[in-house]
């Protein structure tokens, strides 16, 4: 069932705090998440081997004892629960049998740690969204298609409790808009292409859920191919940083439309918009910052953990370190994170430390100071205060901007003359965007730079 | 002359209209073709890549002005004597078989492109067969492999040993780069060239083709 947000969850920012969401999620082994406790979500990947049926058995192997290594440390820790995230690499998607197979293996290690040691727990499944294979890729139709679903069907029935997606809808127009720096097509990809693709997508994952009997939650998306593409490359000084920032508030958009068409949370970890989400949806969002530093860089380590109710590492190599693999190291980094903020709301001081954690990085980079718990209130509210996804991404834009342009006028933000240009060009833009979603098809199909198939979107543009 | 500077700016401006204008306006006033490329564009496109390389610019301005530089340029080229503007060099380049990020790798790509090789892009998730049927129809000096994941490393390896294997290795110098590899593992898997960056591609290839 469709629902469209017009109102937020929270009544402010002294709502969003971590651990804590007006809409906690039942799932897996006896979880509970968003219910006042923050919980280690660990996600783990191979060391350098290539994925193939010679070495399968080698593979299977790797995540046994990824597997059996993790959770022996989230026991000796006392960890109050666990997830683990299981992210397909393409052929496992591409195989659905492979995904299936290791679904079954991490499902099967974290019941005998329910058994043998009461840790309770809930395994999310990430298949790779490999529809993006073609020029331009075909989304609703195909064999990368065929297979993406059945990778989730598979998956599901083999012991699944959360299930997400980093879906591409709009990807292929988004990379060389972002490369280009042209901002109208940037809001195309995030605005119109994006949330059609987001709605017809997770209708379908909501309905592979349903069908299954409900045995797995449909989590969330991730706008990871957007806006942590800018991210990173605002990172390397290849784009600006607060292209990158206003690219992570429109981003919200398309993100939100999963909560519309299906998902209940617990969101992404990658998903930094995560916070928006969970003040419009009131739903569970998990993150990442400074203990994802095995995977990339970050300029939010800290705040990002602010409104969080799953704490990630990202994504770690199974690989040794001096004090074991590194993904059971990880862990431990994980468990610690979790039992300081679980202590602070024991102690009633969660909003001391969430407040710790925001004030420690906020004016630090464009990237962190929208994601205040303010400034996610703020992004929020212009998203549920405007019509219709086009004008909502834009909005989030404008609002992102505003936020930015505040705090370097209140000589908090510090931004370079370069950095500073672009963010009056992006203001400049944004406010020149035309007024309907129509003319800024017209525009973009007229201008012709840009490659997507108009089925893939439920557009017949005659 | 006056429209040499200012073609100059427009390129450096990534202003692609104007640099599109310029250029015709100047060969109507019967400018040397030449001198246009060697005295406007190729200094424009120099000062980007130093701009670009110390941080001044960001990819939006390196790709503005590579695409004003190209537009400018397919106006001369017709008029250019048969091999008196021979490319840089030829580049093959792809995401190995398994892998689908290509942002890294178009931006080897353009920086490529811009600095005066030509490029035949096979995109992503490429198999090995593709790489050496590249090579063979274009006769292309230099293939350059990309990957972002640990477990798409090995494919790089694959692909050498399939030049080996097709008996054309010694006609070709593979550069390769990307998130997990090393100089290390471009030493291992018998690679020519490690690239850490997109900007070292070019001087890299440059290197490649006895050209830097």
């Amino acid at each position: 069932m469709s629902k469209i947000y017009r109102t937020l969850d929270v009544a402010g920012p002294e709502e969003l705090v971590f651990g804590r969401a007006p809409r906690p999620v039942r799932c897996g082994l006896d979880l509970v998440i968003g219910a006042g406790v923050v919980f280690p979500e660990v996600n783990f990947t191979l060391p350098a081997i290539e994925v193939n049926s010679q070495n399968w058995p080698a593979i299977v192997e790797h995540y046994h004892e990824m597997a059996d290594n993790i959770l022996k440390r989230a026991v000796a820790l006392a960890a109050p629960g666990i997830i683990l995230e299981f992210e397909l690499l393409p052929p496992m998607t591409e195989n659905p049998e492979w995904g299936a197979e290791l679904t079954a293996l991490l499902h099967g290690h974290l019941l005998d740690a329910r058994e043998k040691s009461g840790l309770r727990s809930a395994l999310r499944v990430t298949p790779t969204d490999i529809r993006e294979q073609g020029k331009p890729p075909l989304l609703r139709s195909g064999a990368p298609w065929a297979q993406l679903q059945r990778s989730f069907e598979r998956c599901i029935q083999e012991g699944a409790d959360i299930v997400s997606i980093e879906s591409i809808g709009g990807k292929e127009v988004h990379d060389p808009a972002l490369m280009y720096g042209d901002l109208q097509a940037m809001v195309f990809a995030l605005g119109v292409l994006a949330p059609r693709d987001m709605r017809w997508l997770w209708r379908e994952i909501d309905g592979l859920c349903a069908s299954a009997g409900g045995t797995a939650v449909p989590g969330g998306d991730s706008a990871c191919g957007f806006a942590n593409t800018a991210m990173q490359l605002a990172h390397q000084k290849m784009l600006p940083e607060v292209l990158a920032a206003v690219v992570r508030a429109m981003s919200a958009v398309r993100s939100l439309v999963a909560f519309e068409n299906g998902a209940v949370g617990p969101s992404k970890d990658c998903a930094y918009e995560g916070p928006v989400i969970k003040a419009i949806t009131g739903c569970s969002i998990s993150m990442e910052g400074k203990s994802a530093s095995c995977a990339h860089f970050s300029p939010i380590g800290n705040i990002a953990s602010a409104m969080c109710d799953l704490w990630s590492n990202e994504s770690v190599q199974n690989v040794r370190l001096l004090s074991g693999s590194a993904p059971e190291a990880f862990t431990e980094l994980l468990v610690y994170d979790c039992r300081l903020m679980n202590a602070a709301t024991a102690k009633g001081q969660a909003i001391v430390l969430r407040d710790c954690m925001v004030e420690s990085d906020e004016w630090l980079s464009p990237q962190a100071a929208v994601l205040s718990p303010a400034a996610t209130c703020r992004i929020a509210r212009a998203i549920v205060e405007a019509e219709g996804d086009y004008r909502r991404t834009v909005a989030a834009g404008q609002s992102a901007v505003s936020i930015l342009s505040e705090g370097l006028a209140e000589g908090k933000l510090r931004l370079s003359a370069k950095e500073r240009q672009w963010l009056e060009r992006i203001e400049r833009e944004l406010s020149e965007m035309p007024e309907s979603e129509e003319e800024l098809l017209s525009s973009i199909v007229a201008a012709g730079s840009y490659r997507f198939d108009p089925a893939s979107y439920g557009m017949d543009l005659g | 002359m006056p429209e040499s500077r200012e073609l100059y700016d427009a390129i450096l401006n990534g202003d692609a209209k104007s640099a599109l204008s310029l250029t015709k306006k100047a060969l109507e006033e019967g400018c040397d073709p030449l001198e246009l490329i060697g005295g406007s564009m190729i200094p424009a496109m120099d000062e980007v890549g130093r701009r670009f390389a110390c941080q001044e610019y960001y990819v939006p301005d390196l790709l503005l002005a590579g695409r004003a530089m190209k537009g400018a340029l397919q106006l001369v080229r017709p008029l250019l004597a048969a091999g008196r503007a021979e490319p840089t060099g030829k580049v093959v380049i792809g995401t190995v078989k398994g892998d689908l990020h290509d942002i890294g790798k178009n931006l080897v790509a353009s920086l490529l492109e811009g600095g005066g090789f030509e490029i035949l892009d096979l995109g992503v998730d490429v198999p090995p067969a593709q790489f050496i049927a590249a090579v063979q129809k274009t006769n292309a000096g230099i293939v350059a492999l990309s990957a972002l994941l640990t477990t798409t490393l090995p494919a790089m390896q694959t692909v050498v040993e399939a030049f080996q294997q097709a008996g054309i290795r010694d006609q070709v110098k593979i550069m390769i780069g990307g998130a997990p590899v090393t100089r290390q593992y471009a030493a291992e898997i018998g690679a020519d060239a490690y690239c850490k960056d997109a900007v070292s591609a070019v001087g890299t290839a440059r290197a490649l083709v006895g050209k830097n």
